[in-house]
């Protein structure tokens, strides 16, 4: 189950590799990678500040969550943090399971739980200036899908 | 106690963390007793239904009692993923 938060750039289809090699008993294995999406064309970098400490422990938290609620066989999933370029890979979670609906669920649910419950906070820097992505009420209300 | 701040509330007290001797009950006094100190710390808590509240790393509510806490963190809603 590794939880890794880093400000190194990681290689997305890398790591995809390595899971998939080292998970026993998987017949599924879903991924998903988030990049920092230039949405005007005038985005310079993304900065990330978490909170070291309960970063880790909320997601180590979400994923054993994931663990209870659907018959995995492994999850992995990595955050970045500190200054992104446009088009870097902010974050990846993978799930394996034994079938697909599994993986697919729990890949989804945790990544509901990251936006809202992983202490991350992202500041968007262009030529106007730097401002706070501000969470998003659809973000919230998608957590009522799994309670 | 440790008082943590994070993004814009970072910002707009001017510190990432700070040492407060407190003998607030729940997170709610600790709020009213900051808001009391400077114009900073007033704008940062002006409404609490913008931010969020951890105690020792795990999110609670402000009318949470502090009893014990050593850790206290005060943020916007989070962005990750």
């Amino acid at each position: 189950m590794p939880v890794r938060v880093q400000d190194a750039v990681f290689d997305a289809g890398a790591e995809l590799n390595a899971f998939t090699g080292a998970v026993a008993g998987a017949g599924a294995v879903v991924s998903f990678t988030g990049i920092v999406r230039d949405v005007d064309g005038g985005l310079r970098d993304m900065l990330i500040e978490h909170y070291p400490g309960m970063t880790e422990k909320a997601i180590t938290g979400i994923v054993a969550e994931a663990r209870v609620r659907w018959d995995l066989a492994d999850a992995l999933v990595i955050h970045r943090f500190g200054q992104l370029a446009p088009g870097a890979a902010i974050m990846m979670v993978a799930t394996a399971a034994p079938h697909r609906a599994a993986a697919f669920a729990a890949a989804d649910f945790l990544m509901d739980y990251l936006k809202s419950r992983a202490p991350f906070w992202k500041k968007e820097v262009t030529a106007e200036g730097a401002d706070w992505v501000a969470a998003k009420a659809a973000d919230e209300d998608a957590l009522d899908r799994w309670s | 106690m440790d008082v943590l701040y994070f993004a814009w509330v970072r910002e707009r007290i001017g510190l990432p963390r700070e040492r407060v001797e407190t003998q607030a009950a729940t997170v709610k006094d600790l709020v009213t007793e900051l808001r009391a100190r400077e114009a900073r710390y007033d704008a940062a808590f002006a409404d609490t239904t913008a931010l969020r509240v951890a105690l020792d790393q795990v999110l609670a509510d402000f009318d949470a009692p502090l009893a014990g806490v050593r850790e206290v963190a005060f943020f916007p809603p989070m962005t990750g993923g």
